[in-house]
């Protein structure tokens, strides 16, 4: 990938000369430095970036996506350096029947919530989380409701019925 | 939950209190779950999520102009911001230029509602130290801006302020009159209040050394905004990533040293001086020109050309509709909320809706911290951090 950002051309030569099998995609979006990885070798990826070497210890946001199309499941990471004022973000795709990625909370206690968010609301396993519960939804539901087969509105309902506006 | 508590610290004689869901000394719905050694608190734990609306899921299924009043109910004490934030997110994504003038009009708007924010928070915590004075000072300061805000947008708490790609209509000459006469009074009651409170002894002993937190540690628990400022770190996103022409204004980024409840409450106070100074900024330097951007598709046409020209009609026929061409993309933009980095993740697949829209929630992402921060106090305390930390139920449950 070429890019015009110095930081950004760093990272990627860094990222590529360790993790190049797992790195499926790179691109830069809106000026946004954006890796696809493999899910089952994020920690290591994460954890090499947030060393003291890369700097990138404060991870922004974490948050769950459902790809309807490939029926995958991901998870989207932004990490921030605050010394070089750089972000990155990765992203994940895992398959839907075995949702499994590695849990960030060792490295950064904020995960710890974002987890369960994203486990609330997609259903994905965070391994190694130290109490993957629901957190904004109630303990007795049984699916997981951003998932895109669930319908914002019941499925069962007849009266609304207007085709012509995708509703 | 009560019972998981009790037996894993069995052979003590400790209580079980549950503060919340509804407590009087706690702002909005948050229930913490206290095992007490008498006055200390040995271990909490925190329940969220009891006015969750599922805003993500719900904006999945809305065109773009219509998630701006989803995001009012975020963080309801400042919600122009949040506004302002998604109608920059969805610029970004459209790659569309404001005009000077929307930018600083925007800057004023948002600063604004920060002063709101803040003056809510630092005259609650002095009220739940017992200073119920300042409060009465203070509060009438926070009216005139909701009058602000009522004068350009016809609400009050919850604006759905702006449109995507400016505002809806030039502010008024009474509005400017309101902002101005603010900029005047709001000082001198703001300086009556610091007198009240800043070196008030009582409040001092109540809020130095309470609810302390490392730089480090509020790094790892992704505190941002002041309670992370009130460590000694200066990140802030509106110099670090400025937006809305914020690097064309001249301010200072207030830290603390001991991250404790006095410290947040002074880097709030600080705040707030430099939010008037940004405001008076913008005032003199106010550019002429257009008061919103050149996106037919998404911004709304004059009503009498709707009713007379073609073009104009179309538009407005595609965006009531929600019709209006999205480009496939995904973009993270974030603003400086009144108490962190509010961010908006947003990926679009070309359709009417977002495919999917995350909210980066400050309050949610530091409130984790909160249990962590009152185990070792004593009761009174717990409510004095949580005061101090501003948290804000809508925008924790989303």
């Amino acid at each position: 990938m070429e890019s015009n950002n110095a930081e950004h051309t760093k990272i990627v030569e860094a990222l590529n000369s360790r993790f190049a099998s797992s790195i499926k995609e790179m691109g830069e979006p809106y000026g946004e430095l954006t890796i696809s990885v493999d899910s089952s070798n994020i920690k290591n990826i994460i954890a090499f970036l947030a060393s003291e070497e890369m700097g990138f210890s404060y991870l922004t946001d974490l948050c769950g996506m459902h790809y309807d199309t490939t029926d995958e499941l991901g998870v989207v990471y932004h990490i921030h350096n605050l010394y070089t004022n750089t972000r990155i973000r990765l992203k994940t795709r895992m398959p839907k029947a075995k949702p499994e990625i590695d849990s960030m909370v060792s490295l950064f206690r904020s995960a710890n919530w974002q987890e369960r968010e994203t486990y609330d609301f997609y259903g994905i396993i965070f391994k190694g989380h130290p109490d993957l519960r629901r957190i904004l939804n109630m303990d007795e539901m049984d699916y997981f409701p951003m998932r895109k087969e669930y319908a914002l509105e019941d499925g069962t309902r007849t009266d609304k019925n207007d085709t012509m506006f995708g509703r | 939950m009560i019972e998981s508590i009790n037996d894993k610290i069995s052979g003590e004689n400790y209580n079980t209190i549950n503060l919340g869901p509804t407590h009087p000394a706690t702002h909005g719905i948050f229930q913490n779950v206290l095992t007490m050694d008498g006055e200390k608190i040995i271990r909490a734990e925190s329940t969220v999520g009891y006015i969750h609306r599922a805003f993500e899921k719900i904006a999945e299924r809305r065109p773009y102009n219509q998630i701006t009043p989803l995001t009012d109910r975020l963080n309801y004490c400042s919600a122009p911001i949040n506004n302002m934030g998604w109608e920059m997110t969805v610029e970004k994504l459209l790659g569309v230029q404001t005009p000077k003038r929307v930018d600083y009009m925007r800057v004023i708007i948002m600063e604004l509602a920060r002063i709101a924010d803040h003056v809510i928070c630092n005259s609650i915590l002095a009220v739940d130290c017992g200073a119920l004075t300042g409060f009465t000072y203070i509060f009438q300061q926070r009216e005139k801006i909701y009058e602000i805000f009522e004068g350009i947008c016809g609400a009050r708490l919850t604006t759905n302020i702006g449109r995507i790609g400016g505002f809806e209509r030039d502010f008024s000459d009474k509005t400017w009159k309101q902002i101005k006469d603010f900029l005047v009074d709001f000082p001198k009651a703001f300086r009556e209040y610091e007198a009240l409170v800043n070196r008030n002894r009582i409040f001092m002993d109540r809020t130095i050394g309470t609810g302390p937190m490392s730089p480090e540690l509020a790094l790892n628990y992704g505190f941002t905004g002041p309670n992370l400022r009130a460590t000694g770190l200066d990140y802030d996103v509106r110099v670090m990533n400025p937006y809305s022409s914020y690097q064309d204004f001249d301010f200072t980024i207030p830290v603390g040293k001991q991250g404790d409840s006095y410290d947040r409450y002074m880097v709030r106070s600080a705040e707030m001086w430099n939010s008037i100074s940004i405001i008076q900024q913008a005032m003199d330097k106010m550019p002429e020109g257009p008061y919103h951007a050149d996106v037919p598709e998404f911004y709304l046409p004059p009503k009498e050309d709707v009713y007379t020209k073609m073009e104009a009609l179309i538009y407005h026929f595609k965006i009531v509709m929600g019709e209006s061409k999205v480009p496939i993309g995904e973009v993270y933009h974030s603003v400086e909320g009144a108490n962190g980095e509010l961010g908006f993740y947003l990926v679009s697949d070309g359709g009417r809706t977002p495919y999917r829209l995350h909210f980066r929630r400050p309050c949610f992402i530091t409130y984790q911290a909160y249990a962590k921060m009152i185990e070792g106090s004593v009761l009174s305390d717990a409510i004095i951090t949580m005061s101090s930390l501003n948290v804000i139920a809508g925008e924790l449950d989303a």
